[in-house]
């Protein structure tokens, strides 16, 4: 094993112990109900990142997977009534599923075009949602609660479990991508991204790597969707709407798109920005705006990416700097 | 799905005047906001996700001015001024920053500008539906035509579109500027070597993108209601328009605003739950077929 992988993996445990101890520490339904929802949009998050920060694959439609991994899991659960696990893995495979059609087709395509390709296909999707009523629920969203029946001794429809539940899947999530983009395929989507047709004279494959880059981020922006659909109870077009891709877009723009935790900080300094503004201001849109243009205009990177820019300046010489 | 009202639709002559001319209001709309949108791209290389931003302050500054003088010329023509000098001070003071940067960094501007413009017309106009009323020149009995009902105001829209359509098309393709554009949109840096300034021309060619989108909001605000977030739908549209026309082409724009206009009116009549799903649906088979647009050049 790599020895930054034991790294990371204690990292995670330490991280994770945290978080299971906090409530204890701190007992709060607000706290646990913003980690839960936390876990779930830092996962999206991150796996946007994967093809946005790793892979160059700007995504306008990345929320489709978020939806469908609600929607697949609040329906097996409803309509099948089988085990949580099962059901779990089930809609980690229909998701794959549907990122491999769509990135199939999607991948192809260069830069904006890309862009626009996804966007259509999600906007496709929340169509078919709102049409589908006996199956979907229509513009109402999977009503009637999600069933949780026990498993292993582990009470899904009891919060506190549920909280511990969404952070093992947050760490364990987080370890698997971060395993992935310190892998050799990550660095080949590194090298794609800065240069994709040199990395095809190597003899890479590029269309394969883009398409298992987009079906491995489809799958970890479903496991989130599932989290979600546990934590409110149900399913909702918004899921699949381009909004929920657009703010996935803002919490890595936040964060920060070139150091790996950044998406997971972008995600929790939106929720707070979020709760933060609606509490002190009428003026949400306005608030909201001018922090934006802050980031953009002023720090003109996320947060992370800001931070190891300074930290690199501070550290290195003067006469060896390159660029700024 | 709703296959047989289409059906009789399309069997009678009334029903098919009527969803033809409501497509073209819907297309012709889409229009003007689609070129603005399109040139912007053609010559900077950015998408201004403000633009439908543009639209809705369009739309409001109609209302203001209508209200303020009466007169319908005044209103659409100082409220086309007005977005373009907001399209212009865009562009001069924030959007020129980030110009050459990560595109999702533009989105990220502009996305804070549509906020902010959301939010100060809910502060300034209120958040309530609002809307003008139809100009008294056009408070005339509508006409008939092979029994579908037509609005006059409804032919004094398509009609000046069309006009803008072309005067825009011809100052693009006929003019010294329209030259100088397409110049800059083939090779800015060449352009500025040889004396123009592209700042200036960049912020005028934003300008035009305000005024024809301004121009479309004081068109719309008789016939649609004014609500603070009415841009976004109409950005949305003029997306798929100028994907589905290729990017950067004024002729793309007008035929894809009106096949989006018509599939728009005659979807929901038959299809009324998935008329959305069927523009998008159309989109992903443009973007698959031919990726760069039906009207679009291979871009190198």
């Amino acid at each position: 094993m790599r020895r930054s992988a034991v790294r990371d993996l204690l990292i995670g445990a330490v991280v994770l112990a945290a978080l299971v101890l906090l409530p204890v520490l701190w007992p709060s339904k607000a706290l646990i109900d913003f980690v839960i929802r936390g876990a779930a949009l830092a996962l999206f998050a991150t796996s946007l990142n994967l093809l946005v920060g790793y892979g160059g694959l700007v995504s306008f439609g990345h929320g489709m997977f978020f939806g469908v991994g609600a929607y697949s899991f609040g329906l097996l659960m409803q309509r099948t009534g089988m085990p949580i696990p099962v059901a779990f893995v089930v809609t980690i495979v229909v998701t794959a599923a549907v990122a491999l059609l769509v990135g199939a087709i999607c991948v192809r395509l260069k830069e904006i075009y890309f862009a626009f390709l996804t966007l259509a296909f999600q906007m496709f999707l929340h169509s078919l949602i709102i049409l589908w009523v006996p199956l979907t629920g229509g513009d109402q969203g999977l009503l009637g609660g999600i069933p949780r029946p026990p498993f292993f001794g582990i009470d899904l429809g009891d919060q506190r479990q549920l909280y511990i539940a969404a952070c093992v899947l947050l760490v364990a999530g987080l370890l698997l991508m971060r395993h992935i983009v310190e892998s050799p395929f990550g660095f080949t989507l590194r090298m794609i991204r800065d240069n994709a047709a040199r990395t095809g004279f190597l003899g890479v494959e590029i269309f394969r790597i883009k398409l298992v880059a987009f079906v491995l981020a489809g799958v970890f922006a479903g496991i989130g969707g599932v989290i979600m659909s546990l934590f409110v109870s149900g399913a909702y077009p918004e899921f699949a709407y381009w909004t929920m891709s657009g703010e996935g877009i803002f919490m890595i723009m936040l964060g920060g798109i070139t150091t790996f935790l950044g998406p997971t900080i972008g995600t929790v300094i939106l929720l707070l920005l979020n709760d933060f503004v609606t509490r002190f201001t009428e003026h949400h849109g306005l608030m909201l705006g001018a922090i934006i243009l802050l980031f953009a205009l002023g720090l003109r990177r996320g947060i992370t990416d800001f931070l190891v820019d300074h930290w690199r300046r501070t550290r290195t010489p003067a006469a060896t700097r390159r660029g700024h | 799905m709703d296959l047989s009202s289409l059906a009789n639709c399309l069997g009678s002559p009334a029903c098919v005047v009527t969803q033809v001319t409501s497509g073209l209001i819907i297309g012709m709309l889409l229009f003007l906001v689609a070129a603005g949108l399109t040139l912007i791209f053609g010559v900077l290389k950015v998408i201004n996700f403000t633009h439908g931003a543009f639209y809705m302050l369009g739309a409001y500054f109609a209302l203001t001015i209508f209200q303020l003088t009466g007169s319908y010329v005044a209103t659409l023509l100082g409220a086309a001024l007005a977005t373009a000098l907001v399209g212009l001070a865009f562009e001069r003071f924030f959007m020129s920053r980030v110009y050459g940067q990560n595109i999702l960094m533009q989105l990220l501007v502009c996305y804070g500008f549509i906020l902010i413009f959301d939010d100060s017309v809910k502060i300034i106009w209120g958040p309530e539906f609002k809307s003008m009323g139809m100009p008294s020149t056009f408070q005339v009995p509508p006409l008939f035509i092979a029994g579908g009902v037509v609005p006059p105001f409804y032919l004094f829209l398509v009609g000046v579109t069309v006009a803008i359509g072309i005067a825009l098309w011809l100052v693009i393709e006929r003019t010294r500027f329209g030259k100088t554009v397409r110049a800059a949109a083939h090779n800015p840096s060449m352009v500025s070597a040889l004396g123009v300034n592209t700042g200036i021309l960049y912020g005028l060619v934003f300008a035009l993108g305000g005024l024809l989108a301004g121009f479309a909001g004081a068109l719309a605000a008789p016939v649609r209601s004014l609500t603070p977030g009415m841009g976004f739908s109409i950005l949305i549209e003029s997306f798929i328009v100028t994907v589905i026309g290729g990017m950067g082409s004024i002729v793309g724009a007008f035929v894809g605003s009106l096949l989006i206009g018509l599939i728009r009116t005659f979807g929901s009549v038959g299809f009324p739950l998935f008329t959305e799903g069927l523009m998008y649906l159309f989109m992903v088979v443009v973007l698959i077929a031919k990726p760069t647009g039906l009207f679009g050049k291979e871009v190198a």
